[in-house]
């Protein structure tokens, strides 16, 4: 249901339009005036440059990986949040909150000292000569360690939301654990886990940080948009412009994609 | 029809605990515009069901045993947060019992000391949940069709038993709408077709009309009894409405505060009451006494509040009962032979269809039912005081 005035208290309501605008207008114009550099024609024949070609290539393959990945391992980590009651839950709850808090760079030498050449796991990786700082596989890591508490946070509420007693009355009418969650849980989820996933997308795409540090800058290899836009600045404005606008229309698609299949897929009446 | 390991496929139950029982005819009450048709397959279990468990939550412990023989309706009553939903929690297998011996005919559903504890999809035990938790995301139909699916049924059995459950219910003009879109009522009916649609065998009805209005509740009631009788299965009603208990109870169980505290067919309860609950229920005044040992007409003490009773061979702790329409009122005290006159203040009046209750505080609650006439001659108000009387023999006394 939509949030809505009061009846007959409508007249006052510009005064809030007023006291809005500060905000609204704050995020508007940084965002307009990215439009405002380029003219359309400019625009395309800077995206054909190969740096833009590429970064958007590897962009839209690391955060399809990345986005499933955290949707595979984010689920039961999200239904284990929203059901089960056990020791240590803060703990869980306070893991999965840490990448949203903390600084990306830090997240990325995190992952440089587990992952990299000298690192906790690294090492024992290397042995089997297996490298993976400064991959495009670095690139997927530092999405996923960086997106997925927007899939499980969102997912995790969204199970929460479910009223448990549909899954016993799964169960009593003969369906085991397995069978409740594919035909209760994940179908009355799943407007939130839509959205967890557009979330994850989105803040995959945006990843810079943790990416920088654990992956490095290599055109094709490790370059993502961000990463594109960042060295494209200290040489060419009209290509980083480019790339920015490329940037932002993904993250707009990201966010009508999730509103859309919420509001689609949402059962009246939950 | 599907059945477990080493049963043998006896074909129809045996007289008295079949699906049909003798003398009821089905057209006795309409279900919108079922056809009455044998039941069949999917239903018939012929075991009763036992329970006995014990259940400790913080501060509150359960712990009842009772049992329902196939084809029995009986009614758990009790006020709220007495534990009658966790025993059906606990026979469904949703919740893990402390100690308990579950078992429901042959087949032992949980018994602590074997450590047997089947999970709830393996009990076969149908639970209609209060406010029915039926899937909104799926329509009339899918609702009845997810327990045949769900137990693996082939496409053409679980077409054909839900068509069967669709047309008995009278839903067929609602099956394709999500659940969300039907009455109370209509939810009600797919709540039972759902459950029964699963074959199981004992039937469980968590407070099944509460979600309804007052009109529906009293259609309704009549058509799930009439169901019920029909299907025959051991089933347990959960309420904490009194007239669910008179319409349904072949057996009441009164269950306070984890415990029973009173158990037995309905007349047998009403006749003697041995909580408030019942009490009430019946529509009588009960009281905890202590009798005083003596002969013939001997004193009862009721806090202070003191009768004389006719208890042949009671003394000590023992109830007394009586009905309201054995008291009268009077606005002087009259000389003469009734042995109880009590002095007390109105504190409320009830309006009865052709009576009027009355409300008394005498040192005891006591509650008077006497005609319009009377109560206008009396010029009753709340406040005012009255003299009421009980003869002695009006007064049942029981331990």
């Amino acid at each position: 249901m939509r949030p809505h005035a009061p009846e007959g208290r409508r007249e006052g309501l510009w005064k809030l339009w007023v006291a809005s605008s500060g905000l609204l207008l704050f995020l508007a114009v940084p965002l307009l005036s990215l439009l405002t550099v380029l003219r359309p024609g400019a625009w395309l024949a800077q995206l054909r440059s190969e740096t833009a070609m590429q970064a958007l290539a590897l962009t839209l393959q690391t955060t399809a990986v990345s986005t499933l990945l955290c949707v595979l391992l984010g689920l039961p980590v999200a239904y284990l949040l929203a059901r089960a009651e056990f020791r240590g839950r803060e703990i869980v709850d306070t893991l999965v909150d840490l990448p949203i808090t903390i600084p990306p760079v830090v997240a990325g030498v995190a992952l440089l000292l587990a992952f990299g050449r000298n690192g906790l796991l690294g090492r024992t990786l290397d042995l089997w000569g297996v490298q993976i700082a400064f991959t495009s596989v670095a690139v997927v890591m530092a999405q996923v360690f960086i997106a997925c508490p927007f899939f499980v946070k969102t997912a995790r509420a969204g199970f929460a939301a479910v009223d448990p007693r549909l899954e016993s009355a799964a169960h009593t009418l003969g369906a085991n654990r397995w069978r409740a969650f594919w035909t209760v849980m994940l179908p009355l989820a799943r407007p939130s886990l839509v959205a967890g996933t557009a979330l994850a997308w989105a803040r995959a795409l945006s990843e810079f940080g943790a990416t920088m540090m654990f992956a490095g800058n290599v055109p094709g290899r490790t370059q993502t948009l961000p990463l594109a836009v960042m060295t494209a600045m200290e040489t060419d404005l009209e290509t980083a412009v480019a790339v920015s606008i490329l940037a932002l229309l993904l993250a707009v698609v990201a966010l009508i994609a999730a509103r859309t299949f919420a509001r689609r897929w949402s059962v009246p009446g939950v | 029809m599907f059945r477990r390991k080493g049963e043998s496929p006896s074909p129809r139950p045996s007289p008295g605990s079949g699906p049909l029982p003798e003398g009821e005819g089905p057209n006795v009450h309409h279900f919108g515009q079922w056809s009455p048709l044998p039941l069949g397959e999917g239903v018939g279990g012929e075991g009763n069901l036992h329970f006995d468990a014990a259940l400790a939550l913080g501060a509150f412990t359960l712990d009842a045993a009772f049992e329902a023989r196939a084809g029995e309706t009986v009614v758990l009553v009790g006020p709220s947060g007495a534990g009658k939903s966790l025993c059906l929690s606990l026979i469904a297998g949703l919740l893990r019992p402390d100690r308990a011996r579950i078992a429901l005919g042959e087949r032992v559903l949980c018994d602590t000391s074997g450590g047997v504890d089947l999970p709830p999809e393996s009990r076969r035990v149908g639970l209609v949940f209060q406010e029915y938790a039926l899937f909104p995301h799926l329509t009339v139909r899918e609702n009845i069709a997810y327990g045949p699916r769900a137990r693996r049924r082939s496409r053409k059995e679980v077409d054909e038993n839900v068509k069967k459950w669709v047309e008995r219910f009278g839903l067929k003009a609602w099956a394709g709408e999500r659940v969300g879109r039907i009455s109370g009522g209509q939810r009600q009916r797919v709540a039972l077709a759902r459950a029964l649609a699963s074959s199981p065998e004992a039937l469980l009805l968590d407070e099944p009309f509460s979600a309804l209005d007052v009109t529906t509740r009293a259609a309704v009631r009549g058509e799930v009894r009439a169901f019920l009788k029909e299907v025959g299965l051991p089933t347990v009603l959960v309420t904490h409405d009194p007239l669910d208990a008179l319409v349904f109870g072949d057996r009441i169980i009164v269950l306070e505060d984890g415990r029973i505290t009173q158990s037995g067919p309905k007349e047998e309860l009403l006749m003697r009451p041995r909580s408030p609950f019942i009490a009430e229920l019946a529509g009588l005044n009960l009281y905890r006494a202590e009798i005083a040992a003596g002969e013939g007409l001997k004193e009862a003490r009721v806090g202070e509040v003191v009768f004389h009773v006719l208890a042949e061979g009671v003394s000590g702790p023992a109830y007394l009962a009586f009905a309201p329409s054995e008291v009268t009122l009077a606005s002087e005290r009259h000389p003469g032979s009734a042995q109880n006159v009590f002095e007390g203040r109105v504190k409320e009046m009830l309006p009865l269809p052709d009576r009027l209750r009355v409300l008394l505080d005498v040192g005891a609650g006591l509650s008077a039912e006497i005609t319009r006439e009377a109560a206008a001659a009396l010029h009753l108000a709340p406040g005012q005081t009255l003299w009421a009387t009980v003869k002695a023999t009006a007064i049942h006394v029981y331990r």
